[in-house]
């Protein structure tokens, strides 16, 4: 099959992203992990997916299914990841490696401080990236053995180096020439992240997964990146896939936010319908227990249950306000609000919210 | 106590570390009950000329030497031999070596640092050199293998105590003791070293496959325990001028050996394992 | 310069520690049972003449002035002579020192070529078969007696097999001497079948010596790249796809062979101590055999002249790995 690259996405309306009816678990030493449970998600071409939920709810999972990149102890229960049309979980494996990871699907990681290998100069391990995945790659340059002995032209080479440092210019890195010498230990955070966003636009992908970006970096730092990860992908017309756990991040950068709940999918709207109509009970306690001035902080009582045990059909129901028995035996089915937001809920909130 | 059948448990689930631990209490009750289960328990002093160099049968399960002794009993009383040594080498290392790495892992000062360089000299040369050099001047003896191995064993165990008591040192619940005003001894008894203990047992394990290799090593050399003491070392020396037609006069000894210390080995592996996971990275990293 | 700054402490530091140990060597080599100047004298030797034997010898002064004079002896290069061979101990060792270095390189050769790559299977094949079998030959090739192995090497493939000669460094001549090596010596010279001896000849003994220095490696090597595998940069470069063998044996490698290369110091002691058993089972010309032998004559001088010379080469390969630990991690060079 040929890379996905310059591979016209089909009718404009159509999804970039289908994920459908996922189901992952891990086998552990307690149990197996049921750790998502038929979760559905899709990301137009061009958008900005949000998905929000607290730490264990699968988020970090859900990216990884989609990159390809699960842990050994993981297993597909059912379901497929649709991308452009191919599902990725049947996609072989070199294939997946090859064209679809770090090519068409890029990846900007949680943690800035470790997701450079300490003892290599930032040229090396941009160019390591640019070799086997920048636009200008052919078919030619072959994978050699095991990554070994493949052919990098130096046509080629220089003009991936070029781009990079452009790109360097355009995250705002000062002095590019300067950096590419440096080992990322002589780089803040903001910086590495800003090395991050460059190196998942330098594919030119279709779709960057986003996993926490701005999580580890200060308050300040994380509106800059923030910032400069919109533009840049609304420049060109990239998806991003945003996790994370923080609703105001979510706010300032989303088109469309997906909440997922211990690996339950329970909402879908676009962002401002997110932030005023909020239908699910879980969504509407998240929303809630944002700190608002002359009010006291809410939360929500109770835990994230175990994954090896979890709770029957909706998973939310051991600590929602508005559980009934039909909530314990079936999840409820996707209900359709209009104007692209669904809920999942047998007894979604309806009325304006109090936000 | 229920700690130590809580380790013990543990232990005994990993086959590896089981089957160390049962090696081990085999070599002491072999040591220990050597002249019950030894076929020829005179084997050690008597010569019997016209037995020498016997292919192993019935009789003598491993052969005769070049003494016409039964080699089985031999071993079987050479235990003692290396059990002995292993354990007072290793003990007196570990009495050695432990205060003074409490002690210069604890202070700061000259004094931890002039310690810490005391231990670097006897490690400047490797453990068997320097053992040579003690039991070739003082004689070949036992008491002198475990002299010459003590006195170049026990950097290990400071080095061991100093790292930890130094990374303790720096703990915020140590802090909190000191600023108390605990007295350093009472904090160094109470709090330090238990958390020391299990490098401490690790490492005595271990050091004991390696001390039981040294000695027998020096046992080959010469310089271990004279004639006609049945040290496993000097058994396989002796050994060689009659290679390769009494092959068994070799093999004993050395299987005897190799299962010894592997049993430490293994067992100290396990215990490594059990103990504290944090022992293994630390092993690595630092 | 950081690393020139480094070289300096640490020679700086390798002086007071050779000192303390001739101090401990010296002592040592006084506190002999029986008294050397009666045995020298002779025994009809009356009191006044040991006496004066005594004080000829100089032997009569405090053991602190003896040091100091032990100490000015050596700095001249002057280790003492044996009382075997009558020739200065230094002589004998140098003369017999490449043939030991020669074995040891080959061994250390054996351990990292061999053990690397097979420490890398067994992390990445972790608690599979290749593991299992690796941790039970680890914990066996630590476990065996390096001159009992060597002699059921001996007694195999020499003896019964006769695959390999069952002694010394070479039979018949050997090459002509330029770097004291033959492997080299033997290359250099082009011959063929004087290489094919030598390396006959160097195979048994190599392997035997690089068998407990092989477990290390492998033992170090895969704790090192299982930690490595831990970590972020890996599974950033898995996500973007970048190819797994080269994730591995590029990146991981080198992040995990730190941690290996501080322990070639300790390789080093470990093989060093080995030769002392190995070169005297397989008669090896070297330095370790030379202390055997210093050993059964009895020869005092020469086995303190061996410790003190075995201190020195190993301070020297000591200063050589720790250097090459800050060539390897630049953040020493940076920071």
């Amino acid at each position: 099959m040929s890379s996905i690259h310059g591979f016209a996405v089909q009718a404009p309306g159509d999804n970039l992203l289908e994920v459908e009816n996922l189901r992952v678990s891990f086998a552990t030493e307690h149990g197996v992990a049921k750790v998502l449970d038929g979760v559905n998600l899709t990301i137009r071409p061009g958008e900005i997916m949000g998905l929000v939920g607290e730490s264990g709810c699968g988020k970090t999972t859900l990216a990884n299914a989609i990159l390809g990149i699960l842990a050994n102890n993981a297993r597909r229960e059912a379901g497929s990841i649709r991308f452009a049309g191919e599902d990725l979980l049947t996609m072989p494996r070199w294939q997946a490696e090859s064209e679809i990871r770090g090519r068409s699907i890029t990846f900007i990681p949680q943690d800035p401080f470790g997701s450079f290998n300490p003892l290599f100069p930032i040229r090396t391990q941009t160019m390591e990236v640019m070799k086997w995945k920048s636009p200008r790659r052919a078919a030619r340059d072959g994978r050699g053995i095991a990554g070994f002995f493949s052919r990098y032209p130096r046509a080629r080479r220089s003009a991936d180096a070029a781009a990079v440092l452009q790109m360097l210019r355009t995250v705002q890195i000062s002095k590019p020439e300067e950096a590419f010498g440096k080992l990322p230990h002589e780089f803040s955070g903001g910086q590495r992240q800003r090395l991050m966003i460059a190196l998942a636009l330098l594919p030119q992908p279709e779709l960057i997964i986003a996993d926490e970006p701005t999580t580890a970096l200060d308050a300040t730092i994380q509106a800059q990146i923030l910032k400069l990860l919109k533009r840049l992908a609304k420049e060109r017309g990239v998806s991003v896939l945003f996790t994370t756990h923080d609703l105001g991040t979510a706010y300032e950068i989303c088109d469309r936010i997906t909440v997922l709940y211990a690996g339950q999918e329970v909402e879908t709207a676009p962002v401002d319908d997110f932030f005023q109509r909020p239908h699910h009970p879980y969504t509407v306690r998240l929303l809630e227990s944002l700190p608002h001035p002359g009010r006291e902080l809410r939360e929500i009582g109770g835990e994230i249950p175990a994954l090896v045990d979890p709770p029957a059909g909706c998973r939310f129901h051991p600590r929602c306000f508005r559980a009934t028995e039909e909530c314990l035996s079936d999840r409820p089915a996707v209900t359709p609000l209009g104007g692209g937001h669904q809920v999942r809920c047998y007894h979604p909130i309806t009325g304006a919210s109090r936000l | 106590m229920k700690a130590a059948l809580d380790i013990l448990r543990k232990l005994l689930r990993d086959p590896a570390a089981a089957a160390g631990l049962v090696i081990v209490l085999l070599l002491v009750a072999v040591a220990v009950l050597a002249p019950l289960i030894a076929t020829h328990p005179e084997a050690v002093w008597d010569m019997n000329p016209r037995q020498r160099l016997l292919p192993p049968s019935e009789a003598y399960f491993f052969g005769t030497d070049r003494m016409g002794a039964d080699i089985y009993s031999r071993i079987l009383f050479g235990a003692r031999i290396t059990l002995t040594i292993a354990i007072t080498a290793v003990g007196a290392a570990l009495l050695i070596g432990v205060p003074i790495g409490l002690v210069s892992g604890w202070r700061q000062s000259w004094l931890g640092e002039a310690l810490m360089r005391i231990s670097d000299i006897f490690l400047a040369v490797p453990q068997i050199v320097l053992a040579i050099a003690i039991s070739q001047t003082l004689g070949p003896s036992i008491e002198n293998v475990i002299l010459a191995l003590s006195v170049t064993y026990w950097p290990w165990f400071t080095r061991l105590v100093h790292a930890e008591v130094h990374s303790l040192r720096n703990e915020t619940f140590i802090e909190a003791a000191i600023a108390l005003g605990v007295p350093a001894w009472r904090i160094i008894l109470l709090h330090v070293l238990p958390n020391v203990t299990s490098p401490i047992i690790v490492r005595t394990s271990i050091g004991m496959g390696f001390t039981i290799l040294t000695a027998s090593a020096l046992g080959f050399l010469g310089l271990g325990a004279p004639p006609p003491a049945p040290e496993w070392g000097r058994m396989i020396s002796e050994s060689r001028e009659f290679l390769p037609e009494a092959w068994w006069y070799a093999l004993a000894p050395g299987l005897a050996i190799f299962l010894v210390v592997m049993g430490f080995n293994l067992l100290g592996d396990g215990l490594r394992d059990v103990l504290d996971p944090r022992i293994r990275r630390a092993s690595t990293g630092r | 310069m950081r690393i020139v700054a480094l070289i300096l402490k640490r020679l700086a530091w390798l002086v007071p520690t050779l000192a303390g140990l001739v101090a401990i060597v010296f002592f040592i080599s006084r506190v002999i049972p029986s008294d050397p100047v009666a045995l020298l004298a002779g025994e009809t030797a009356s009191l006044a003449q040991i006496e004066l034997l005594r004080q000829k010898l100089g032997l009569d002064r405090p053991l602190i002035v003896q040091l100091l004079d032990y100490y000015r002896q050596l700095l001249s290069g002057d280790l003492g002579t044996s009382l075997f061979t009558t020739r200065p101990v230094w002589d004998d060792l140098s003369a017999r020192l490449p043939a030991t270095i020669e074995l040891t390189i080959a061994a250390m050769i054996v351990a990292v070529a061999l053990g690397i790559p097979l420490g890398v299977l067994a992390a990445l094949y972790r608690n599979r078969f290749v593991d299992h079998f690796l941790r039970v030959f680890t914990v066996a090739g630590l476990a065996v007696a390096s001159f009992w192995l060597a002699l059921l090497l001996q007694l195999f493939f020499a003896m019964d097999l006769r695959w390999f000669p069952l002694q010394a460094r070479i039979t018949g001549f050997p090459p002509p001497s330029l770097s004291g090596f033959y492997v080299v010596d033997a290359l250099l010279e082009g011959n063929v079948g004087r290489l094919g001896n030598v390396l006959a000849h160097l195979t048994l003994p190599a392997l035997t010596l690089a068998l407990p220095a092989l477990a290390t490696v492998v033992r170090f090597t895969r704790a090192g790249v299982l930690e490595t595998l831990q970590r972020s940069f890996v599974m950033y470069q898995r996500a973007m796809g970048i190819p797994v063998g080269l994730i591995v044996w590029k990146y991981v490698l080198r992040n995990s062979l730190i941690s290996t290369v501080t322990q070639i110091g300790l390789l080093f002691g470990i093989l060093l101590a080995g030769t002392v058993v190995i070169e005297t089972v397989f008669q090896w010309p070297g330095i370790g055999g030379y202390a055997f032998e210093a050993i059964l004559h009895s020869d005092y001088a020469a086995v303190m002249g061996f410790t003190i010379y075995a201190g020195v080469v190993f301070g020297i390969v000591n200063l050589i790995v720790d250097i090459g630990h800050a060539v390897l991690d630049p953040r020493e060079a940076t920071a």
